[in-house]
């Protein structure tokens, strides 16, 4: 039972704040991954954790005691690096028995706790060997089998598979998702590739300048981007944005995406929802699969001109023009012939995302 | 993968391998002359032209060990035979070995001054390179205040040739009676060479990832463990590459070791040239005192050959 909190952490670098006043609880068990750009804090959370960063304020809680004042050595935690860090002088096997040899282990239980972990991840085999002899996912492997090995509390990986190629990185994502389901250990993973984790997360931390940006499950960043900086950031193709007006009309709502002549047709209670933001600065959020593209035309359709195809092998990502803005629509894989052919477009309401363009934030809307 | 080579390029490295051959023979030729002489009966050390076909002769180092003294007239047939051959040698030379009222064999001076530059370079190399790597590491691992303005401060005490300081040092060693003493030279030699493994071994310390250590951290280890199970290990190469120079210099050193010790801590280097004034001076001796003299840098550089070949490209290669 592995509870980590994190409340009200401040970190600068000099005069650079890099966490900025950071929350997050982290409950038993749960598989978090920290999600932003390089320098948004990410990594230097991760290291907090660890005990590798001094922190210049709030509380790093392991269950429900402060930990910032302990040593690495002290808070039980273990910890993969982006670079595996395996030390060169030393075998796969003594690698391995590292960590537990700094414990009063007898010989005879470290031996029998390093095979285990080997037969775990597969490497037995590989016990003998020095660390260059690997393969960057078997250095990988031994690198997980290092941190398991003395069953921490918590398993700490700093885009562990990010330097590995990226059929071997989809594999080895694959077996760590396997491993954490299997052993079951409380695990902070940080990258910057969405989809790793998208595949891996229970809950998505999102950060940004050192400020957390959202929390969520996958599904729930996805479709339910809390504010600009997320909804442009996860999913890709990236989330199509756009100044937006939303107007009354008839019996329906009307959003004109910047300055088309025609807005497309959405359900009235979109007023209602909107709160009051209505007549206010407003950008549109859809993605490629939001926007429903068809040849002929339909109740509700605007006629556009496509742009740009891109084929992606099971779809294309199709460019059309609205006013003078671009959106980007998914279709079936050669749906549309190619650049300045006439089609009909949609906003599917329940995919739209209202945003405030002054502080990015969402505005709720869910129709 | 083999590159397209030119004629030209095949050209250019004939001609580089002759001239590498060149100077290699230039430099090895000293080297062939003391090592030859160190075996050559003393009649034909100093043969003009140069003798370069003999029957080598052990006579030399055999002198070069014991203590000897001109023979008055020639030993008679009893004592000669009754001589070991070592003895004999050393009569054939028209001198005898001096032995003490129990009969037992005097040794010459070399072989304390050997042993006094075994002590004095081995144990300032160690000392040397020790505080080289501690304070490598920590400028290397931890942010120093002033650290560009310490690193070149140390690097400064390099600036002057040493022998500057030669005499104020010596007048200071007499006031604290450091003269003539192993300790004496060893603090020179330390001092001496510490900038310089300080600044090799920072070069070597940043190529070592601080990752491995943060890994050893978190797998429950303390710093100064990380700093031995881990740091050390990986820092082999450049420990072995500091050692080597710093024993190097130590050993080779000449005007403090002539200025600062007079006997008991006298190191060869000022030994072996002060016998050329005793007398008529026999070559062969001083070529073998020089030849042993230097074996052995040669069989310690020898030994981590492959530690200095990755030492002198270290840092070179951007990884």
């Amino acid at each position: 039972m592995t509870q980590i909190e994190l409340s009200g952490v401040q970190k600068y670098f000099g005069a650079v704040q890099v966490i900025k006043d950071l929350n997050l609880k982290i409950d038993d068990n749960e598989f978090i991954v920290l999600l932003g750009q390089s320098g948004c804090g990410k990594t230097t959370t991760l290291r907090a954790i660890a005990g590798l960063e001094t922190i210049d304020g709030g509380d790093i809680l392991i269950d429900g005691k402060p930990v910032q004042h302990l040593k690495a050595a002290d808070r039980d935690i273990a910890m993969v690096f982006q670079s595996f860090s395996l030390y060169p002088h030393m075998s796969v096997y003594e690698n391995i028995a590292f960590p537990l040899r700094a414990t009063r282990k007898s010989k005879a239980e470290i031996d029998q706790e390093v095979r285990s972990v080997a037969k775990t991840l597969q490497i037995t085999d590989l016990l003998a060997k020095k660390p260059s002899a690997l393969s960057g996912g078997d250095m990988q492997r031994v690198a997980i089998g290092r941190a398991l090995v003395r069953r921490p509390k918590a398993m700490l990986m700093d885009e562990p598979i990010g330097a590995l190629d990226a059929k071997l990185r989809e594999e080895m994502r694959a077996e760590i998702k396997r491993l954490h389901i299997k052993q079951g250990s409380t695990s902070i993973y940080v990258t910057h590739d969405q989809i790793e984790a998208m595949s891996l997360a229970d809950r998505i931390v999102i950060m940004h300048e050192g400020v957390l940006q959202q929390v969520g499950s996958p599904d729930d960043v996805y479709s339910h981007p809390a504010n600009l900086f997320v909804a442009q950031f996860v999913g890709s193709p990236v989330m199509n944005v756009a100044e937006a007006s939303v107007t009354e009309k008839a019996s329906a709502a009307s959003v004109t995406v910047g300055d088309a002549a025609t807005g497309f047709e959405f359900p009235r209670a979109l007023l209602s929802k909107l709160n009051g933001h209505a007549g206010g600065k407003l950008a549109l959020g859809i993605r490629p699969e939001g926007v429903i593209v068809r040849h002929e035309a339909a109740d509700g359709f605007l006629p556009v001109e496509t742009q740009i195809v891109e084929p992606l092998g099971s779809f294309d990502i199709v460019d059309i023009k609205v006013g003078s803005r671009m959106l980007r629509a998914r279709t079936k894989s050669g749906f549309v012939s190619g650049p300045g052919e006439r089609v009909f477009a949609r906003i599917d309401p329940a995919q739209a995302h209202f945003f405030d363009v002054a502080s990015g934030r969402s505005l709720g809307v869910r129709l | 993968m083999a590159a397209v080579r030119t004629s030209s390029e095949i050209g250019f490295n004939r001609a580089a391998i002759v001239a590498v051959l060149v100077v290699t023979i230039i430099f090895l030729a000293p080297i062939y002359w003391i090592a030859s002489t160190a075996f050559k009966p003393r009649n034909l050390a100093t043969t003009i032209p140069p003798t370069v076909v003999f029957q080598p002769e052990i006579s030399p180092f055999v002198k070069l060990f014991a203590k000897r003294s001109q023979l008055r007239s020639p030993p008679t047939p009893e004592e000669y035979a009754a001589a070991p051959w070592w003895e004999r040698v050393v009569f054939n030379g028209g001198e005898k070995i001096v032995r003490d009222g129990k009969g037992e064999v005097q040794w010459s001076g070399y072989p304390s001054r050997f042993m006094n530059s075994l002590i004095v370079a081995i144990t300032s190399t160690v000392l040397a390179v020790g505080m080289g790597t501690f304070t490598a590491y920590g400028f290397s691992r931890f942010r120093v205040k002033g650290e560009a303005d310490l690193l070149f401060f140390i690097l400064s005490t390099r600036m002057l040739p040493p022998v500057v300081v030669a005499i104020p040092m010596f007048l200071m060693y007499r006031a604290v009676g450091l003269n003539d003493s192993h300790l004496g030279l060893i603090i020179l030699y330390t001092a001496f060479n510490l900038s310089f493994s300080v600044w090799l071994m920072k070069g070597f310390m940043d190529e070592i990832p601080k990752e491995y250590e943060e890994a050893a951290l978190v797998d429950g280890y303390t710093r100064m463990e990380a700093f031995f199970k881990i740091v050390l290990p990986e820092a082999a190469t450049g420990i072995a590459a500091t050692a080597v120079f710093c024993f190097i210099t130590a050993w080779n050193e000449y005007a403090f070791a002539l200025i600062m010790t007079s006997r008991r801590a006298q190191t060869a280097p000022p030994f072996i040239p002060s016998q050329v004034g005793s007398g008529l001076p026999d070559w062969t001796v001083i070529a073998a005192g020089t030849f042993l003299f230097l074996l052995p840098v040669a069989i310690f550089t020898f030994l981590l050959r492959n530690h200095l070949l990755r030492g002198m490209s270290f840092g070179a290669i951007r990884k």
